[in-house]
């Protein structure tokens, strides 16, 4: 067989190498042990290291960045509710306010509305009270005079004829004749 | 030695390490390069993981794409209860992508371009999706060759395709990413070989050696695809027989 390959493989350089030429390497059964031993020790560390260190931190490393983009957008959604919350109170207070400045003007309108009747009605019972005071002293005041005419008159008429006669007429004519001529 | 394809797949000892019973168990590139493909996924997902901070770095971007990837494929074919196989899942992914692309340098060894190893790895699949099964199901777990649904006659017939098809799985799952990593590493030796050969016949043969080289670039990207391709296809092809073991009944 080593005879046979070294014949064949008359090309390679190390004619050492008995494997070559026209069989397949992948068919020489005396590297099998080898390639088997190494594969289990290197394959087997691989999946030590990796199931053990290496995916452990890299998963890691995915799950930390997830849980914190999901709180942040819990947070953002948190916080964007608030803020929807606090423009609702402002709505509401803006509203509130607006219905009190509305009743405390319309209250304030009435009070000063009323107030003003009384004071209205004040003066006006003032001015009729007044009024009907005059009213009175006038009405007095003429009696008085009306009832002074009539002294006056007799007067006047005793003197006129004491004048003009000489002689002093009767109380009791002079009141007749002023009766009559006030008729 | 330069033109021939399979030169690439030979298995040099670098240390001699020990034999027990005449089986040899030597460092060799092979086993150097198992060890350059689990250093440098652990590398980079150590390098990953090291600044775990809020807003990731380019390399733990990375690392976390890379993980996120594997973990919606296990999520997707096996459901959430499928996670506690996805450290097993990712490593399986991540070994076998890394030798693939390793191989895709110049003078690399690609350990997938040995069956040995992607049997082993099959076998081992498909032994704990028994193991597995077996254990969360008992003899249920054997629910997985009688279909449900299918007439009592025909039934032994079906039964014998599922034993067949359930056996015939870590033959395909190994031979499909052994056959793609030596396929493709003999197409490109071959064509770039050409590229060499046609070089030294003269001018004609410069001229001739541009059809071979633009191949040569064509099969390198072609190759990276396929090398990324057929890990994914072994990653899922995982999950899917695992989910067998989690979910028998169909």
């Amino acid at each position: 067989m080593d005879a046979m390959a070294s014949e064949t493989t008359s090309h390679t350089e190390v004619p050492g190498e008995a494997h070559g030429g026209g069989t397949l390497p992948q068919l020489d059964s005396s590297t099998y042990p080898s390639q088997l031993l190494w594969l289990v020790i290197t394959f087997g560390a691989l999946y030590l290291l990796l199931s053990k260190v290496l995916l452990p931190k890299i998963a890691n490393a995915i799950e930390v960045r997830q849980s914190r983009i999901a709180a942040d957008l819990a947070q953002a959604e948190q916080l964007n509710d608030d803020a929807r919350k606090a423009s609702e109170a402002y709505d509401a207070a803006l509203a509130h306010a607006r219905t009190k400045a509305n009743s405390i003007a319309q209250e304030n309108r009435a009070q000063v509305l009323s107030e003003l009747d009384a004071e209205q009605a004040k003066v006006d019972a003032d001015l009729a009270a007044r009024l009907a005071k005059a009213e009175k002293q006038i009405a007095s005041t003429r009696e008085k005079a009306m009832g002074e005419v009539e002294g006056i008159a007799s007067q006047l008429v005793e003197d006129v004829v004491s004048e003009l006669t000489g002689s002093k007429p009767s109380s009791t004519a002079i009141k007749s004749a002023i009766s009559a001529a006030g008729r | 030695m330069a033109n021939d394809p399979l030169h690439q797949f030979q298995i040099k000892p670098i240390i001699d390490l020990f034999n027990v019973g005449g089986m040899d168990f030597s460092f060799t590139n092979s086993s150097l390069f198992m060890v350059a493909a689990a250093g440098t996924v652990s590398a980079i997902l150590f390098a990953a993981s090291r600044s775990a901070s809020l807003v990731p770095s380019r390399i733990q971007s990375i690392g976390e794409l890379w993980y996120e990837f594997v973990a919606n494929m296990v999520r997707q074919v096996m459901g959430s209860e499928g996670m506690k196989f996805f450290p097993f899942v990712f490593t399986v992914f991540s070994f076998v992508l890394m030798s693939n692309l390793l191989g895709m340098f110049p003078y690399f060894f690609t350990v997938t371009s040995h069956v040995v190893v992607t049997a082993a790895l099959a076998v081992f699949i498909i032994a704990m999706v028994v193991v597995v099964g077996l254990a969360k199901h008992g003899l249920h777990f054997f629910k997985l060759f009688v279909p449900s649904g299918v007439p009592i006659a025909i039934l032994p017939f079906i039964s014998l395709i599922e034993v067949i098809s359930f056996l015939s799985r870590p033959v395909s799952l190994a031979l499909r990413l052994f056959g793609n990593m030596m396929a493709g590493h003999i197409v490109l030796k071959v064509f770039t070989g050409f590229v060499v050969s046609l070089g030294a016949l003269g001018i004609g043969g410069i001229i001739g050696a541009l059809f071979p080289l633009a191949m040569g670039v064509a099969l390198t990207g072609f190759e990276f695809l396929v090398a990324f391709l057929q890990a994914f296809v072994f990653a899922i092809l995982t999950c899917v027989y695992l989910n067998d073991a989690l979910h028998p009944g169909h």
